[in-house]
């Protein structure tokens, strides 16, 4: 009961980003195509369940007082992998997105579950966070991703939907991004009735 | 107190020793992608459409169709370096490009495409937000005739200087002439819509985009100007 909530919870309503309001950067970065939000999701998915898996099996050795340097060593072996994996299985994609996928490594959610979580946390349970986790964000990336491709391009994966004119600039932009994702924000906490305290 | 410092050397070790393995083991593969990456924006700059060629197909067209050549400043070939001895060096002030070998003697790389007589050449410089890269092709008799032009790494914004990367704004450089008679004119990218569709060495720009229009201006000036002496020396 407890492993399904470890899991469920972060998906919805512990979601890193629009409740802890953490890895906004990202967010904003990649979400102009789907694809691009794809892709990011699973390099984060790997990333953070494996840190937290190896954090957590390795939670009884870590010295406390160098615990940070640890995790962000291990944290950053991770994301170098990742980084070389798809430089050299998806190149074209990897391509623009590189230096976001390498960013990974300051991505607050990743160092936050490893140190919140499964510094404290039994493997099995560090796991299904770490998933929880990674699908809630992921979750986030591609619905702002939906909308800002097909507001800024009119298409839906790479597949026309709307008319030219009607493409609008700022969707392609940061700001975009910003407006999408507080209007996200704004409606799951009026649905929950969530107030930041 | 010395548990600590075995845990983090350990940890460390172990991290180098599996990334330097990684890295190894994939170093093959991603040297390919990027030199695959490569040959397809020089054949798209020539406007062959690469959407259906397979990475075979790419390798075979290249060593059927396409000559890389190595040139001196003077514009004289030189017959014993090859591409991948040089060495690039960016400027980081202009974006410029130059090709240097071991002794530190500058070079010029040339491509030539045989199907459509066309000689294709690296141009590089400053846009917006950062540098511009690209390809640009011209045709192998002449040395004047503009067969086309391609953009493949820029950091220009989305929607306004991005659209150097677009078929819209390349294809208006097909058919132009960077000669005028005797002397090297280069084509001018104008403001939006003040291109005279008729002028041989004028093209439309990117309204909201004038910085990105201008850095296209210079780079292909200065670029080309480096292979005025090999243009002089080859013009039939």
């Amino acid at each position: 009961m407890k492993s399904k909530k470890t899991f469920i919870d972060p998906l919805v309503d512990n979601n890193p980003i629009t409740r802890q309001v953490l890895g906004i950067c990202s967010a904003l970065a990649v979400t102009v195509k789907i694809e691009q939000a794809l892709v990011m999701t699973f390099a984060l998915t790997f990333v953070l369940v494996m840190s937290n898996v190896s954090v957590s099996l390795l939670r009884k050795y870590i010295p406390s007082s160098i615990r940070i340097i640890v995790q962000l060593t291990i944290i950053s072996t991770l994301v170098t992998l990742i980084d070389q994996f798809l430089k050299a299985y998806m190149y074209d994609i990897s391509k623009p997105m590189s230096v976001f996928i390498a960013l990974i490594i300051t991505n607050c959610i990743v160092m936050g579950r490893a140190d919140a979580y499964a510094m404290q946390n039994n493997v099995k349970d560090s796991f299904l966070d770490g998933l929880g986790n990674a699908l809630g964000y992921g979750a986030i990336l591609v619905l702002v991703a939906f909308f800002r491709e097909l507001l800024g391009f009119g298409t839906i994966l790479d597949i026309k939907i709307l008319p030219d004119f009607l493409n609008n600039g700022l969707m392609l932009l940061a700001p975009g991004a910003f407006i999408i994702l507080g209007l996200i924000i704004w409606a799951q906490r009026s649905i929950t009735n969530f107030v930041e305290e | 107190m010395k548990n600590k410092y075995v845990f983090i050397l350990t940890i460390t070790v172990i991290c180098s020793l599996l990334l330097s393995l990684v890295s190894e083991v994939l170093k093959e593969r991603q040297d390919k992608n990027i030199a695959i990456d490569r040959k397809k924006n020089i054949l798209s700059a020539v406007g062959i459409d690469i959407a259906e060629f397979s990475i075979l197909d790419i390798d075979q067209y290249f060593i059927d169709n396409i000559d890389t050549l190595i040139i001196t400043p003077e514009g004289s070939l030189v017959n014993n370096i090859s591409i991948e001895s040089l060495l690039e060096e960016e400027n980081s002030q202009t974006g410029e490009i130059k090709y240097f070998d071991q002794k530190q003697d500058e070079f010029l790389p040339v491509y030539t495409e045989k199907l459509s007589k066309s000689i294709i050449l690296p141009v590089s410089g400053k846009g917006l937000w950062g540098s511009l890269y690209g390809y640009f092709a011209l045709d192998a008799d002449n040395f004047s005739t503009v067969k086309g032009i391609t953009f493949y790494k820029h950091k220009e914004t989305p929607g306004l200087g991005a659209e150097i990367s677009e078929k819209w704004f390349q294809s208006n450089f097909i058919g132009k002439e960077i000669y005028d008679n005797s002397s090297l004119i280069s084509i001018n990218v104008t403001k939006a819509g003040l291109a005279d569709k008729a002028a041989l060495h004028e093209v439309d720009g990117i309204s909201g985009a004038t910085i990105t229009s201008n850095g296209v201006t210079n780079l292909l000036k200065r670029d080309l100007k480096r292979y005025e002496p090999y243009f002089i020396k080859n013009k039939k």
